[in-house]
C-alpha cells in the first residue's frame, strides 16, 4: 500500500460523492476546502463519505476522531487515510 | 406513466390509500420495485424511474409503490414497523398483480418473498441505521452538541429516535438493525452497473448510463 494508492482512492471516492468530474478531483490540493467550504458536503454526505472511506480503506472510523480539523482541507482528510491504513496494516487486521 | 393508489393494510386492520408511481398496459410481465429508504430513495428516485421508463419501453409493465410513512404516504413513519412494511409491499404485489420484484438499497429488505426478483445493491438494516446515526452525531457537533452513537442507539431503544429528518419508532428500529436481504434473490451489485452509486451523492442526480444498465439487466432476466 502507498499514499500515492490511498489518495488515488481518496479521489475516486470524493468524486462518487460529491458528483464531480474526476478531472476537477484531480486538481484538488492539499489546501483545498472541504466540509465547510463545499455545499455538496452537509452532515448526511459526510456521513456517507466516512462510511465509504471504511468500505473502500477497509479501515473503522470512530465517531471521536471525526474532527473539524480531518474534514476542513483534502490534505487534511488524506493524512488521516493515510494514517488510519498505516494502523490497520500494523495491527495486522 | 401515471400515479395510482392502491389499498395498504393498516396495523390496527383497515386499510389506507397509498400512491404508485405505474406504468400500466396489462402486459405479462409486471415489475414490482421496492424504492430505495429514507435520504437513499431521494437520492435514488430519479434513476429508479429513468429505469421504469426504459423497462415501459421494453414491453413490462411496472409499478412503484410508497411504503407507508414515506414520500407520499400520510402515515405516520413513527408508527410503522418493519412487519406492517413487508405486509404493505406483499398487498401492492397482489393488488397490481405484479409477476417479478426488484428491490433498490434498503428496499431489498422488503421485497416479497414470494416473487422472483432482483436486489440492486442490496444492503442491510444496520448499516443505514450506522449511517444515519453518524450523520446526527456530526450534525450535532456542528450546532456545539455532543451526543455520540451508542448513547443515541440507547436513547433509540427506549423511545424511538429522529435520525436524518426521519422519526424511527423503537420497534421498527429494533427490527431493522437486525434485516438483511433474503439470499434467493438474484444480486445485481454496482460494479455490473458500471460508475459509483448515485445514493452516495450528496444531492439527488442521475445518469442514463446506469439506468440503461440496470433496466437492461432487468429486461434480459424478465425476457428470458
Amino acid at each position: 500500500m502507498s499514499d500515492t494508492v490511498t489518495d488515488q482512492l481518496l479521489r475516486g471516492i470524493l468524486a462518487s460523492v460529491l458528483g464531480l468530474a474526476p478531472d476537477r478531483v484531480a486538481g484538488f490540493d492539499a489546501q483545498t476546502g472541504l466540509f465547510g467550504h463545499l455545499p455538496e458536503l452537509d452532515s448526511m454526505a459526510v456521513a456517507g463519505l466516512l462510511t465509504e472511506l471504511e468500505d473502500r480503506l477497509d479501515i473503522v472510523i470512530d465517531d471521536d476522531e471525526i474532527d473539524g480539523e480531518m474534514l476542513e482541507t483534502y490534505g487534511g482528510l488524506l493524512a488521516f487515510a493515510i494514517r488510519k491504513r498505516e494502523g490497520t496494516a500494523s495491527t495486522g487486521a | 406513466m401515471v400515479p395510482a393508489t392502491w389499498p395498504c393494510p393498516l396495523p390496527g386492520g383497515g386499510q389506507a390509500r397509498e400512491y404508485a408511481l405505474i406504468f400500466d398496459h396489462g402486459r405479462e410481465t409486471r415489475l414490482l420495485i421496492v424504492p430505495a429508504l429514507f435520504d437513499e430513495g431521494n437520492r435514488l428516485r430519479r434513476l429508479t424511474v429513468d429505469v421504469m421508463r426504459r423497462l415501459d419501453g421494453a414491453g413490462i409493465d411496472c409499478v412503484l409503490p410508497d411504503l407507508p410513512g414515506c414520500n407520499e404516504s400520510l402515515q405516520p413513519l413513527e408508527f410503522q414497523d418493519t412487519a406492517d412494511w413487508l405486509d404493505a409491499m406483499v398487498a401492492a404485489a397482489r393488488h397490481f398483480g405484479a409477476t417479478h420484484a426488484l428491490g433498490i438499497r434498503g428496499g431489498c429488505l422488503f421485497t416479497p418473498g414470494h416473487l422472483p426478483g432482483w436486489h440492486y445493491a442490496p444492503v442491510k438494516g444496520s448499516a443505514i441505521l450506522r449511517q444515519m446515526l453518524r450523520a446526527r452525531v456530526l450534525s450535532a457537533r456542528e450546532a456545539g452538541r455532543e451526543e455520540d452513537r451508542d448513547s443515541l442507539d440507547a436513547l433509540a431503544h427506549e423511545d424511538g429516535i429522529v435520525l436524518a429528518g426521519y422519526p424511527l419508532g423503537r420497534d421498527f428500529y429494533m427490527q431493522f438493525a437486525t434485516m438483511a436481504p433474503q439470499a434467493d434473490a438474484t444480486v445485481i451489485a454496482q460494479d455490473d452497473i458500471g460508475g459509483s452509486g448515485l445514493w452516495l451523492r450528496a444531492e439527488p442526480g442521475e445518469n442514463p448510463k446506469q439506468a440503461d444498465a440496470l433496466a437492461a439487466t432487468l429486461a434480459i432476466g424478465l425476457n428470458a
